[in-house]
């Protein structure tokens, strides 16, 4: 019986997220359904003016973007903390913010990724000019992964309550602001010919301090929810 | 060897245990006893490093074990409650999975020959779903055959399993001790492991 590395875990973990969600295909559906309905209802709800709507999609698209992820996060430690599989990852010799970044990669892999591949046709549904669509699912690339693991950090602190589902959205909604703000920023910019590169790099930089701390702020969070 | 001083815990305002201390050296068995209520799994899971005592110290060979968390954790086996079946995974997929997390891989051949010790030869490849609540338990009692941790911390490892299932235990359990591993356990039955001494630990 050889030690693993901690590749192999973060691997293992990942894999196994993937295999659960795959096997579970009811709640793969939810967050990308939601989505979907949600930009296609605004042209029925605000009529089909082409030009109304494609000033507002960049933010219809970003806010259903948002709200579907965050309804997403719930579920992320929510089945682990209930079966005891939490616990293995917690006496796991392996760090366990990298066993949790593992975790929130599964996660966004499976409901943040299929919003960005659907998000050009639903540009093209709210009459976004094509520079639009083409920064569009970039800004979701960079902005997507914050929200996930940002959600994370406030999943591990709530996941112990019963109802932790009002205190996470209190929790997590002014941290997901920045984000809002500036993904929408890019693709209004894109959208009006001018240059997008600053609130990219500034939606890159969000990204790289999140990728850094978030998952360390997720291992304490679920060190003191399990106590 | 493993040492607790003057643990207390405090649950919802209640005193669970107070100034506990509790030392057990290799090649033993401790078995714990109490009511339902008792804080027997609180104390567990203190040992394990999983709650935080309201007081007091946990030591692995003289280590405070919150400060050794990684080295502690590579000489513990922990069997909780809840033992973290996923239901949508195969019972191989579930014990690959805890080896992953414990540290260790393990070939495919070694996982199926632990499922094998445990009774569930021909179910590797089965969704755990579709397992009896009993074979579950098994599922995750195969780690215990796959395991060279010396520490053991087990909850409640006899429920749902029939009398054969926890003679076949209970050698393994004598098994490990007489290696020189350590032992400790809530059951409410008595565990009979020949001339093996356990020691006994009443809470409430």
């Amino acid at each position: 019986m050889n030690r693993v590395s901690v590749s192999t875990a973060f691997l293992g973990l990942l894999r196994r997220d993937l295999q659960i969600a795959i096997r579970k295909r009811s709640e793969l559906l939810n967050p990308i359904l939601f989505f979907i309905l949600v930009v296609s209802l605004f042209p029925l709800g605000i009529g089909p003016e082409p030009r109304l709507l494609g000033e507002i999609a960049p933010g219809i698209i970003w806010v259903a973007a948002l709200l579907a992820t965050l309804l997403s996060m719930e579920r992320l430690f929510r089945s682990d903390f209930e079966d005891g599989a939490l616990e293995h990852l917690l006496l796991s010799p392996h760090a366990l913010s990298l066993l949790a970044l593992a975790k929130v990669l599964a996660h966004w892999l499976v409901t943040g990724l299929p919003l960005i591949l659907v998000s050009p046709l639903l540009g093209v549904l709210l009459h976004l000019p094509a520079e639009a669509i083409r920064v569009l699912p970039l800004t979701l690339l960079l902005g997507t992964p914050i929200l996930s693991l940002l959600g994370a950090v406030g999943v591990a602190l709530t996941v112990g309550l019963r109802r932790g589902g009002v205190l996470l959205t209190l929790l997590v909604l002014p941290l997901y602001v920045p984000v809002l703000i500036f993904g929408t920023a890019a693709v209004a910019a894109a959208a009006a010919g001018l240059p997008v590169s600053g609130q990219l790099a500034l939606l890159g930089a969000m990204l790289a301090l999140a990728l850094t701390l978030s998952p360390l702020a997720t291992a304490a969070g679920l060190r003191i929810s399990a106590d | 060897m493993l040492e607790g001083r003057h643990l207390t815990s405090v649950r919802d305002g209640r005193t669970l245990f107070a100034d506990l201390d509790l030392q057990l050296e290799a090649g033993r068995v401790l078995q714990v006893e109490g009511a339902n209520g008792a804080g027997k799994t609180t104390l567990l899971r203190i040992l394990c490093g999983l709650t935080q005592p309201r007081e007091g110290t946990v030591y692995w060979w003289g280590n405070d074990i919150q400060r050794h968390r990684a080295v502690y954790h590579e000489n513990l086996l922990y069997i909780g409650h809840n033992p973290g079946i996923k239901l949508e995974l195969t019972a191989l997929e579930n014990l690959r999975f805890f080896q992953a997390m414990g540290g260790h891989d393990g070939t495919a051949a070694a996982l199926t020959e632990a499922l094998d010790r445990v009774g569930l030869y021909g179910y590797e490849d089965t969704p755990v779903r579709s397992l009896s609540a009993g074979q579950r338990r098994r599922v995750a009692l195969a780690r215990l055959w796959l395991s060279t941790a010396p520490l053991w911390v087990l909850d409640e490892p006899f429920t749902a399993i029939d009398r054969q299932g926890v003679r076949q235990l209970e050698i393994r359990l004598l098994r490990h001790v007489q290696a020189g591993g350590l032992a400790i356990i809530t059951s409410h039955q008595a565990i009979c492991l020949d001339d093996c001494p356990v020691q006994y630990l009443e809470l409430g």
